[in-house]
Parts: structure tokens; C-alpha cells; sequence
């Protein structure tokens, strides 16, 4: 379907004005280009979904919208009037509202006070705060959106932090709310209740822009969906009239295979066994409380659960650099859990190979070139050595050959890592660990920020690997990978293992109810029930995602 | 995304911070009625005309190497060690204990012995920082100010009431003995048919700085210690990551760093002054933070960044001599020197940016389409 | 001890303890505002000089307050420029405004009076004096009450007066005012301030601005006050203990003036030998009490005795990004 003519269509349907037109929106980060004349409809009082990869671009014209980034070209048209949208201030001006990723809060400042941030009436607090205090009040009921006013921000969970946001764009008097990947840090029983206020804001006539990449928020909220692909929008289509499928199709310009081809594993002897596995972070909580965990050789074991249930932290005890009490072995003898050998170094002696959940932060040295990054971690093996040196020539050759087997491109040992794109950084990573022949590898988020592509080409290394008879501990936040994926799976729920389910006997639903900490999965339960269980959580909602 | 080719980077950078601070101390010499032109001829004359300039100008070149060198390494591990003055006291203090209480027999083992214990106590003086640093979350930069202080404090203290001569007046230590004397240029190009000034100050420290180079460069480039700190300075989470100890790496290149500011001690206090007097550092550790800056904490770098201010100091003791203009210019140039090519770097890299981008984009009209991720 | 002795000590601890509270309470403005500043000491000496300078030439104490200032912010808005606007490294920043103001000042002094880079000295209206507040002569004879008045409290400058009252304003300002609101909120999460349709950059030129101003009548009391005249290097590593004392304040206002007059009288002692040896019985080293305020904070930066928790954005220079 055409972009014009469903433009076409939305307007003979409704004489009325957008409440927000973008025509022809570019913008360039140096030499990338993030948002290529990108146009895009959106009607009072619907819900407008953007999806699209990581990397599409969508970040980037929400925050272009709100005033956060200048477009290079293209104007911004708000209810039928051209709107100049220089900063946040003038996008506030205008109406819209933004909920960002990673909320915009001052932890410890009270919600109050971050209500008021920036909206105050005149130069004194006293009057704002009793102010805002009614207005809370009035919102909270009008939409269901409960806060405790007084409570500090870094005492109150991730769900009401959340809210905040909202409350904050609504204090403003916003008219149109933009929420970017709102559903990231949320259990599905969070989900759904975000989605009930949604839709109660559309009811009462707000405009919402809903940015995600799950198709499943999409089809269950949206009214209206636009694709984007690459900096470019592909498409905008009525929910009603399109499919999962068909939207895949458009984010990633190809059918998608949501299967892996897999054999069913043969599983063979215990490798990493974890029992009462707890970690305790520096303020004292809890982290991990209590895990027991086996993974065998030749199988993957898949770890699902809201990002900020102690997933982490356990890459992080296994990988060797967070502290923890229990008892731990890898083939039958223990893992030092804290002290001079629980250290990364230790870990890979040990044969125990790591893909780290964030690879800009820890797998890789950004500023590294790819050589130097093919020894990191590995830089004291005997290979990579000549005398007290290093031997450069030696790792650059062996770069050389790892680039080559996993098709990293450009295949360049002296270019720097930042100067790749995700999946082939990804692919570095994964060569230097795979490579050396681990007997256990963890792998937090294979494919985050991957391209389609490189997707398909690490799940089937990680098949690979454990048909050579490899224990792989995967974590991943994405469900349908870890459904994809997986021998076994593990729900993690505020540090603790929920249950575990063999693939093909569960589903979405029953892993999403164990995500939220309900493991009577058989009954029905209510929100407030699970919300009422999610308060009790020490979820980290600050925690990179 | 690199922007700008490696060699802009390196070269043209520094080297435009550079212009812009001679330029901006240009406008200071006319302001105070001065010739800049005149100014620079007899900088050039004074520092660089003859065996005597030269001599002091690597005097001064000597001491900045070291405490460049020292601020180089901290900040190859993201660590801002702004105490080499302090540390570079208490080499001095080293140095002192060294030559007055251990009878050497020759000056090759009083110039090894002096080194190591300036090195050690300069290290001493850096490991504290460190530590409290790496243990206890201190501010390094906050904590190693408060350690010049005290360093000064102490040494005045230790100057007045434990090392000063009887019947002497000035807090400062007895000559140091005769074997204890380094040779300078003078003495050691003599025996090569070189005649070089003798009143001069330059003397075998030079030598030793210049090897010290050499070796710091192997240390950051070649091994794997100066890879594991390079690692920790990019990235501390990726370095824990690999298992390299953030405790270790800040507590080894803070001993290293204090060690080097340290062993300036064996120029100033060892090879010209001959005896331990009050505030002989005369701020060298400072200029260290300059140097290390416009070096862009590579020892080449630094080596040339610390003649230059070696002819600067010189140079600049000769205006004072015989123009209008005090010692403090250098000050100034010292501190804009240290503005451009720290605080205001993007000031310069900025448009220098625009301008390579430019260039690149009108050489390739139609650019491979780089993936957008790092955009989003 | 005497009483008297203990009167004139508190009084001298209050007269030292002035330019540290103002220095103090500028560095506080400008940290709460998530931009660190080393360079302290650098404006407090180019104020010293300036306020010197123009008073001696223009004859009047004030204009040459103003010209303090005024040289102050000017360093404020380089600092504001380099790591503000450029988003350089805040640090290095404040280095090499410390140079600057140290060069600069033994230059131009040099290139006016011609006398070895000193002001010439500060008379009649070109000097801060003291003021002698209502009934000070009245009750200087009242036992107890009267000396405390008459010499403690009384007859300080006007600048000293003005400190104190910087300190109730400043808590104001931080806790009760929307601009305070916000300020802080800038040092701890700039982006809740940004996206809140705030400008970060507006705020923290602020912060800076009032940073400079206080230092600068922190520069303009050393050397129109407490000395008349300036000297190269007068302010004598005091930026850095303001420096020190606002960590030990934990970058609280009130806190900020306790920590400040326990220095002050640090500083108060050290001149007086006589009175700490009749005090604890034995002899202590005045440099080795000079470097006191530099332990003690060295002690709590290491949290061995209440942690110090600086503004969480503190020393980073704010970049958007979502």
C-alpha cells in the first residue's frame, strides 16, 4: 500500500486537521543519515504506532518532533498550524508530550517536584507544589494514573516512574503524547495497564504516538502504524488492515524467518551447576536471592524475564565481575565467587567464554581497533605475547582469519570498532568467544541493535556451538528469541528463578504471568494483583535495557 | 566515526591551539606596550643562540619531560593527576636523603640510588590519591590538590626543623657531597670535541628523561600492562569486563605517574641546585599538565611539547632580563596553552570537523549508506 | 586562654573566614549546578587585583568592588564558555584559569604601578573599614557582653556582614525558589531539565555567573579589606580551601559556613603559637596546621568520617541524547 493513498484516505475520512504533520523531516548525524523525507499523518484523539528496527530512525523523529534535535529540512505542522519546534520548551508550547526511554527524572527530587520541573507558577515553590498537589489529584482519578506526590523518585518503582512521565506531559496540558518504547522496562501485566490509561487518554480526545518494535503492541493499541526502515518510512497503514506479517515484511524489506532451524538437542552432562546463588549490590539489596540452575553440555538454556530482574547481575557473578555467596561449579569443581580469582581473567582460564548484554560498554573498546579488541580479555595468551611485549603482529593476523570466518565487514583489522556497524561489532565479539572453544558461553542480548541479516547469521552460530556439545547460558529479553532459541527456559523475577518450561510446552502468556512473579499460572488474576506484586520488587529501573 | 584523518588529529590540532595561544600572547606583549616580534627574536637568541640558552633551555625541557610524561600516563588510564607538583617535592625530599646520608662512591650509583628514591617517594605521594581513589571513591583530582598542599607543608616542616644545617638561616639542606655531582652537557660532549657552556645546568638527567620516553612509550603501546591501561581509560565496564582490576590499573599508573613526577628531582635538586632548598619545583609539576596536552600523551609528544616550554622558560627569563616584560608572560602562555589544547579543544576540533566532512562529502557525492545505528 | 585572647581569636577566625565562606558559597552555585570549579582560586585572585587596582586609581572602595567582579565573571564566562558551550573537560578548564589569573595579574600590575607587581597601598575611601554597628562604644565596658559585641561582632567591613548574609539568602534561593529548584535539578539529572523545556545552558551560565560574582567579592575583601593592597599571589591556595570546605559541607549552604569558620580558625591559630601550646600544653608546627583543612578533607573524601556525595552530574559536560 501506497503512502499517499492512505494519506489520501485519512483525509477524505476526516475533514478535520492533523493533529501533527511532519512533511518531508530529514536529518543527518555527520556522516549518518538518521531520518531521510519522512512525512507522516496523525489524527486527533487515534493512537499512531511507529515501528521499525533498532537503528530506523524512530527515536530520532520523536525527538526532532519534541524539539530535542533540529531537522535539516522539513516542516512540522501541529492541529493545521506550521510550528517551529526549535527546543523542548516550544514543543511543550505546542502541546506534545514526550516519555522517553529512559525517563527524564531527578531521582532524588520528590514526584512533586519533578511535576513541577520547569512548569512552575511564578518564582516560588510553595504555591507551585500546592498547586500541582490538586492537579494530581484531579489527573489521578480522570485517568488512573496513581503517584504518591511526596515519595522520592528513587524509592518508587519503575511502573510509577513511569506514570510520572505521563503526569508530568499531562500537568503541561499536552494534547499529544509521544512514548518511546514504553513497554522495555515493563512486566506484561505492566504493559497491559499502561495500554487501559492509553487508552483512556484516547477516549478523552489526546493524540498518542506509540514508538515501539514489537508488533504485538502495534496490532493490540494502534489505530494507524507507520514503518520505518533504515531513516526512511516505509509505509503507513490502518491496524485494522494489515498483519503481523506484513509489517515484519516492511520493517526489515524481506520475510523474516521467526523460526531457527534447529535439531532437538542432545543433552549430556551437567556443565555449570548454580545453586543458592545470591548477590548483593552496594546498597545492601538483594539482587539475586537464592538461584538454582543447571545447564548441560550441548544445550541452551534460555534466561527470559523483564529487563532489571537480577538477569545481570547473574552474567555478571558467572562472567566474574560482581560478587556473589552460594556455590557454583563448572564440570563438577567450584567457581570462586568473590576474591582475587572471581575475576574475568579466572573466568575464561576456566573455559568459560562471555557475550556481554551491552557490547558498547563492555565487549568492546569503542576506541579500539578491531585487532586490539580480538585480543580483549584474551590479551595474555601465550599466542598474542612475545616476551614481556605484546606480539601485535600475531593478533592482527589472527583478526585477520576471525573476520574473514564471520563475514564481518568491512574486513578490516585496523579499523576502529565504533566505526562498525552493531551486527559486525557483535560479530567480533562473538568470534573472540566463540573462537576459543569455551565449554560455557554467556550470552546476554546476541542480537540487540543487530541487523536482520547478522540476526539469522549469530543464531546459527549459537545452534552451532551447542552441537558441538557446548553449554550456553542465553539471556535475552526478547521473548521470541528466547522461544526461538532455547533447549530450556528460565523465568527470572526479582532475583529469582520462577520456573522453568520446556519451549514447545509453553507460551507467551504463560511466560509473561511467571515474568510478573504469579506462578500459579492456571488461574486468573487481576492487575492490581499484579501490581501488587510487583511493588515488592527491587527492579532496577535504571538499568540498561 | 572518526571524522578527521589521523593526521589532523595528531598534527594539525595541537598545532592550531598552539597559533592561537602564541597569538592571543602576542596581543598580551602589545598590550603592555612591547614588541611581539623583538619579543620572539630575543626569546630565540636567549634560548636557542648559544650553548648557554640551550643548556638552560633543556634544563627546563628535563624537568617537563618528566612531570609531562607523569600527567601523560595518568591520563592514558582517564586519571587527571594534577599533584605532580607535590609528588615531584617529595622526590626532591628523596633525592636530599639519598645523597646527604649514603656515602656513594661515584656519581653513576648516587644519580641510581637518588632515582629510585625520589621515584618512591614521589610514588608514595601518588599512591595515597590512588588509592583512596580506587578503594574509597575519592576524587583523584580534588585529593592530589590537597596532597601539593600538604606535600608543601611537610616540606617546609622537614626543611626547618630536621634537615637544616645548624647556624644556617634559610630552610634548605647542606650542599650534597662532591660525588654526588652529575655531570652536565658540558662534561659529557667535552670528551666528543664539543664545546658546550659550562655554566649552563643542563646535565645527565636529560639523558635519563629522554630514556624514560623510549620506555613509556613501550609501556603504553607494546606491553600488556600499557594495553590494560589504555583499556581502562576508554572504557572502566568493559575493562572490569575483561578482567582487568580497576584497582590495580589506577593504584599501578598512579605509583608510575608519581614515580616519574618524582624522578624530576634528580634534575632540579640533584644535577642544578646540588642541595634541597624551599619550593625548588617552581611549579614544573603544573607545566607537566600543559605538556602532557599539547602532546597529546604520547612521549614524542610530550618530549617536543616539554622543549618547547623549555625555550619558553628560558626564553622568557631573558625577556624579563631585558625588556619590560615579567617572567609571569610565561604563565600566561602556559595557561592558554593548557586552555586551547584542553578546555577548548573542541573549540578547535569543531569546525575543523565541518570542514574535513565537507571536503569528504563533496570528493564522494554519493557515500555508501552507513548503517544508523550509532544515530539512534 | 583569656577572654580576651578567645575574643580576638574568633575575630580573626571570622576575618579569615570570610573570603573562604564567599569562595565557598560561589563554588556552591556553580557545583549544584553540575559544573565543577577548580578555578577558584584563579578569579579570587584576579578580583583581588582588579578591586585593588581600580580602587587605588579611581580612589573609591566600590568601584573597585565592581571592577572585581567584574574581572571575576569575566573569568566565569570563560570557564562557562570552555565547559559549558565547548563541553571541555571542566577540570582542565579551571587549571588554566588559575594560571591565567596568575600571570595576568603580576602583568598587568607590573605594566601599571611599576612596582614589582603589587598595587600601590589602599587609603581613606579606596579601603574597606570597619563598621562600627549601634551601641558598640556604648557597652565596650559591659563585662562578658560588651568586648563580645563591641570587638567580635562589630567593626567588620560591610563585606563580612554581606558573607554571613549570603548564607540564609543562598538556602533560600537553593530550597525555596524556583530558580534554586531547577539549579539543582541541573546538577543532578540535565536532561529532566532539558526535556522539562528548560535551557541547561541557560541555567548553569547562571550558576557560573553567580559563581563569579561571589568570588568576586571574595577577591575584593583580600585585598581592600583584609589587606589594602594587592600582592602577586595573595590569594594563597584560599580558593582551594574554599574548595576543600565546600566537600566538607557536603555542598550545603549552612554547612558551607561552619566548615569555613572551623578553617578560619585554623588559619587564626596558625598565627597564634602562644595560644595553642597554652591550650593543649605542647609546641605544634603552624605549617603543619596549615595543612589541616587539606587532611581533614582528605578524610572525608575518603568517607572514613561521613560521606561526601557530590551533584550526581557533576564535571560532565551535558550532551542530549535520548
Amino acid at each position: 500500500m501506497s503512502n499517499e493513498a492512505t494519506l489520501e484516505r485519512q483525509a477524505t475520512a476526516a475533514p478535520v486537521a492533523p493533529a501533527i504533520e511532519l512533511k518531508g523531516i530529514s536529518k543527518s548525524f555527520g556522516p549518518v543519515q538518521a531520518n531521510k523525507d519522512i512525512s507522516i499523518r496523525v489524527m486527533p484523539g487515534t493512537i499512531h504506532g511507529i515501528i521499525g528496527e533498532n537503528g530506523a530512525g524512530k527515536s530520532t523523529l520523536m525527538s526532532i518532533l519534541y524539539g530535542f534535535y533540529k531537522a535539516d529540512k522539513g516542516e512540522i505542522w501541529i492541529n493545521g498550524t506550521k510550528t517551529e519546534i526549535p527546543d523542548s520548551q516550544a514543543a511543550i508550547a505546542a502541546g506534545i508530550g514526550m516519555v522517553f526511554q529512559h525517563f527524564k527524572l531527578v531521582e532524588n527530587f520528590t514526584v512533586l517536584e519533578n511535576i513541577i520541573l520547569g512548569a512552575e507558577d511564578g518564582r516560588l515553590l510553595k504555591p507551585s507544589l500546592a498547586k500541582a498537589r490538586r492537579s494530581l489529584i484531579e489527573l489521578a482519578e480522570d485517568y488512573g494514573l496513581n503517584v504518591e506526590p511526596d515519595a522520592l523518585v528513587q524509592d518508587i518503582g519503575v511502573g510509577m516512574q513511569q506514570r510520572v512521565e505521563i503526569l508530568k506531559a499531562l500537568y503541561r496540558q499536552a494534547d499529544i503524547l509521544i512514548l518511546d518504547e514504553p513497554t522495555g522496562v515493563l512486566t506484561p501485566a505492566e504493559a497491559d495497564q499502561l495500554f487501559r490509561i492509553l487508552g483512556r487518554l484516547r477516549s478523552e480526545g489526546k493524540t498518542i504516538i506509540l514508538i515501539t518494535h514489537k508488533l504485538r503492541e502495534i496490532m493490540e493499541i494502534t489505530d494507524t502504524v507507520s514503518v520505518m526502515r533504515r531513516g526512511e518510512m516505509t509505509a503507513t497503514v490502518k491496524t485494522s488492515e494489515t498483519s503481523p506479517p506484513e509489517l515484519a515484511e516492511l520493517m526489515v524489506g524481506r520475510k523474516v524467518l521467526l523460526r531457527v532451524d534447529k535439531k532437538p538437542a542432545t543433552p549430556g552432562d551437567v556443565v555449570l551447576d548454580i545453586k543458592g546463588l545470591k548477590v548483593v549490590d552496594d546498597k545492601g539489596v538483594e539482587r539475586l536471592r537464592g538461584i538454582d540452575l543447571q545447564v548441560r553440555a550441548g544445550e541452551i538454556v534460555g534466561i527470559a524475564g523483564v529487563a532489571g530482574n537480577g538477569q545481570s547481575e547473574l552474567l555478571e557473578v558467572l562472567g566474574g565481575y560482581a560478587d556473589g555467596i552460594g556455590t557454583v561449579t563448572l564440570n563438577g569443581k567450584p567457581l570462586d565467587l568473590t576474591g582475587r580469582h572471581s575475576d574475568g581473567k579466572s573466568r575464561r582460564n576456566r573455559g568459560i567464554a562471555h557475550v556481554p548484554e551491552d557490547r558498547q560498554r563492555e565487549g568492546l573498546i569503542m576506541d579500539y581497533q578491531a585487532w586490539e579488541n580480538t585480543a580483549f580479555g584474551y590479551h595474555h595468551d601465550p599466542h598474542y605475547r612475545a616476551g614481556i611485549l605484546m606480539n601485535n603482529a600475531a593478533i592482527r593476523e589472527d583478526t585477520a582469519e576471525k573476520m574473514e570466518r564471520f563475514d564481518v565487514r568491512p574486513p578490516n583489522p585496523k579499523l576502529a570498532a565504533k566505526n562498525f556497524s552493531g551486527g559486525n561489532q557483535q560479530k567480533i565479539v562473538l568470534a573472540r568467544e566463540i573462537e576459543r572453544n569455551p565449554d560455557l558461553l554467556l550470552i546476554g542480548q546476541p542480537t540487540r541493535g543487530v541487523d536482520i541479516g547478522a540476526i539469522e547469521f549469530i543464531h546459527q552460530q549459537i545452534v552451532a556451538l551447542r552441537d558441538q556439545g557446548k553449554a550456553i547460558l542465553l539471556v535475552s529479553v526478547e521473548l521470541e528469541e528466547i522461544l526461538a532459541l532455547s533447549d530450556r527456559i528460565a523465568v527470572m523475577f526479582d532475583g529469582k528463578i520462577m520456573g522453568e518450561r520446556l519451549p514447545d510446552k509453553t507460551d507467551e502468556k504463560e511466560l509473561g504471568l511467571l515474568m510478573a512473579g504469579i506462578t500459579d499460572t492456571d488461574t486468573p488474576h487481576s492487575v492490581e494483583e499484579i501490581e501488587e506484586n510487583l511493588a515488592h520488587t527491587h527492579g532496577d529501573p535504571h538499568k540498561e535495557i | 566515526m572518526d571524522v578527521m584523518p589521523k593526521w589532523a588529529e595528531v598534527v594539525l590540532v595541537p598545532l592550531i591551539s598552539l597559533l592561537l595561544a602564541a597569538v592571543i600572547s602576542a596581543l598580551v606583549i602589545l598590550a603592555i606596550g612591547e614588541d611581539p616580534v623583538a619579543a620572539v627574536k630575543l626569546m630565540i637568541t636567549g634560548a636557542l643562540g648559544s650553548t648557554y640558552g640551550w643548556g638552560y633551555t633543556l634544563y627546563y625541557a628535563t624537568n617537563f619531560i618528566f612531570t609531562g610524561l607523569a600527567v601523560a600516563i595518568a591520563f592514558h588510564a582517564r586519571l587527571f593527576n594534577i599533584g605532580g607538583e607535590g609528588q615531584a617535592m617529595l622526590g626532591g625530599l628523596g633525592v636530599a636523603i639519598a645523597c646527604l646520608f649514603i656515602p656513594w662512591p661515584h656519581w653513576s650509583l648516587a644519580l641510581i640510588g637518588a632515582a629510585v628514591m625520589a621515584g618512591l617517594l614521589g610514588a608514595a605521594w601518588a599512591a595515597v590519591p590512588a588509592w583512596l581513589q580506587a578503594k574509597r571513591g575519592s576524587h583523584i583530582v580534588i585529593t592530589t590538590i590537597m596532597f601539593n598542599f600538604i606535600a608543601a607543608a611537610l616540606l617546609n616542616y622537614v626543611l626547618v626543623n630536621l634537615l637544616r644545617p645548624k647556624g644556617q638561616m634559610d630552610p634548605a639542606t647542606a650542599r650534597f657531597p662532591e660525588a654526588t655531582n652529575l655531570p652536565t652537557l658540558h662534561d659529557i660532549l667535552a670528551p666528543f670535541g664539543i664545546a658546550f657552556s659550562k655554566a649552563a645546568p643542563a646535565n645527565v638527567s636529560f639523558v635519563v628523561a629522554i630514556a624514560a620516553c623510549f620506555v613509556l612509550w613501550l609501556l603504553i603501546w607494546r606491553t600488556r600492562l600499557g594495553y590494560e591501561i589504555r583499556a581502562y581509560g576508554h572504557s572502566e565496564s568493559a575493562a572490569k569486563y575483561a578482567g582487568i582490576s580497576p584497582v590495580k590499573i589506577t593504584m599501578i599508573t598512579m605509583i608510575i605517574s608519581g614515580a616519574l613526577a618524582g624522578m624530576m628531582a634528580i634534575n632540579n635538586v640533584m644535577g642544578e641546585a646540588e642541595r634541597l632548598v624551599l619550593n625548588s619545583t617552581e611549579g614544573a609539576g603544573f607545566i607537566g599538565i600543559a605538556v602532557a596536552l599539547m602532546g597529546r600523551s604520547h612521549p614524542v609528544g610530550v618530549f617536543l611539547a616539554a622543549i618547547l616550554f623549555g625555550f619558553l622558560y628560558q626564553g622568557g627569563a631573558e625577556l624579563a632580563l631585558w625588556t619590560s616584560i615579567p617572567r609571569e608572560l610565561i604563565i600566561v602562555i602556559q595557561a592558554l596553552v593548557i586552555l586551547f589544547t584542553g578546555a577548548l579543544d573542541n573549540m578547535v576540533r569543531m569546525p575543523l570537523e565541518k570542514i574535513f566532512l565537507a571536503v569528504r562529502r563533496a570528493r564522494a557525492p554519493k557515500p555508501e549508506r552507513k548503517p544508523v545505528e550509532s544515530a539512534e | 586562654m583569656d577572654y580576651a585572647t578567645l575574643i580576638q581569636l574568633l575575630d580573626s577566625t571570622v576575618r579569615l573566614a570570610t573570603p573562604l565562606l564567599l569562595a565557598c558559597l560561589a563554588g556552591l552555585f556553580s557545583e549544584r549546578a553540575g559544573i565543577f570549579d577548580i578555578g577558584l582560586e584563579g578569579k579570587m585572585l584576579a578580583a583581588a587585583f582588579f578591586s585593588a587596582a581600580v580602587a587605588s586609581l579611581s580612589g573609591s572602595v566600590w568601584i573597585g568592588l565592581l571592577a572585581g567582579i567584574g574581572a571575576s565573571v569575566a573569568l566565569s564566562a570563560l570557564h562557562g564558555i570552555a565547559s559549558i558551550t565547548f563541553r571541555g573537560n571542566q577540570l582542565i578548564s579551571g587549571v588554566a584559569i588559575n594560571f591565567l589569573a596568575a600571570g595576568m595579574t603580576v602583568l598587568i600590575a607590573q605594566d601599571w604601578f611599576k612596582q614589582g607587581g603589587r598595587t600601590p597601598s589602599l587609603m581613606g575611601g579606596a579601603r574597606f573599614e570597619g563598621i562600627t554597628l549601634p551601641f558598640a562604644d556604648a557597652i565596650a565596658d559591659v563585662p562578658i557582653i560588651g568586648p563580645l559585641y563591641s570587638e567580635l561582632i562589630s567593626g567588620h567591613s560591610i563585606l563580612v556582614y554581606m558573607a554571613l548574609a549570603a548564607v540564609p539568602l543562598t538556602w533560600w534561593v537553593l530550597y525555596r525558589t524556583r530558580f534554586g529548584l531547577r539549579l539543582r535539578a541541573v546538577g543532578e539529572n540535565p536532561a529532566a531539565v532539558d526535556t522539562a523545556g528548560v535551557s541547561v545552558i541557560g541555567l548553569r551560565f547562571a550558576a557560573v555567573g553567580i559563581c563569579g560574582v561571589l568570588c568576586g567579592i571574595a577577591g575584593a575583601y583580600l585585598s581592600t579589606a583584609l589587606q589594602a593592597g594587592f600582592v602577586k599571589d595573595m590569594s594563597a591556595g584560599r580558593g582551594f580551601i574554599a574548595l576543600a570546605a565546600l566537600i566538607f559541607a557536603k555542598w550545603r549552604p549552612w554547612y558551607a559556613l561552619w566548615a569555613t569558620l572551623l578553617f578560619g580558625l585554623f588559619g587564626a591559630l596558625e598565627t597564634r603559637p602562644d595560644v595553642i601550646e597554652a591550650v593543649i600544653g605542647m609546641k605544634v608546627q603552624g605549617q603543619l596546621l596549615g595543612a589541616l583543612p587539606y587532611v581533614m578533607t582528605v578524610i572525608i573524601l575518603a568517607g572514613f568520617v561521613g560521606k561526601a556525595i557530590p551533584p550526581r552530574a557533576g564535571g560532565e559536560p551535558y550532551v542530549k541524547e535520548r
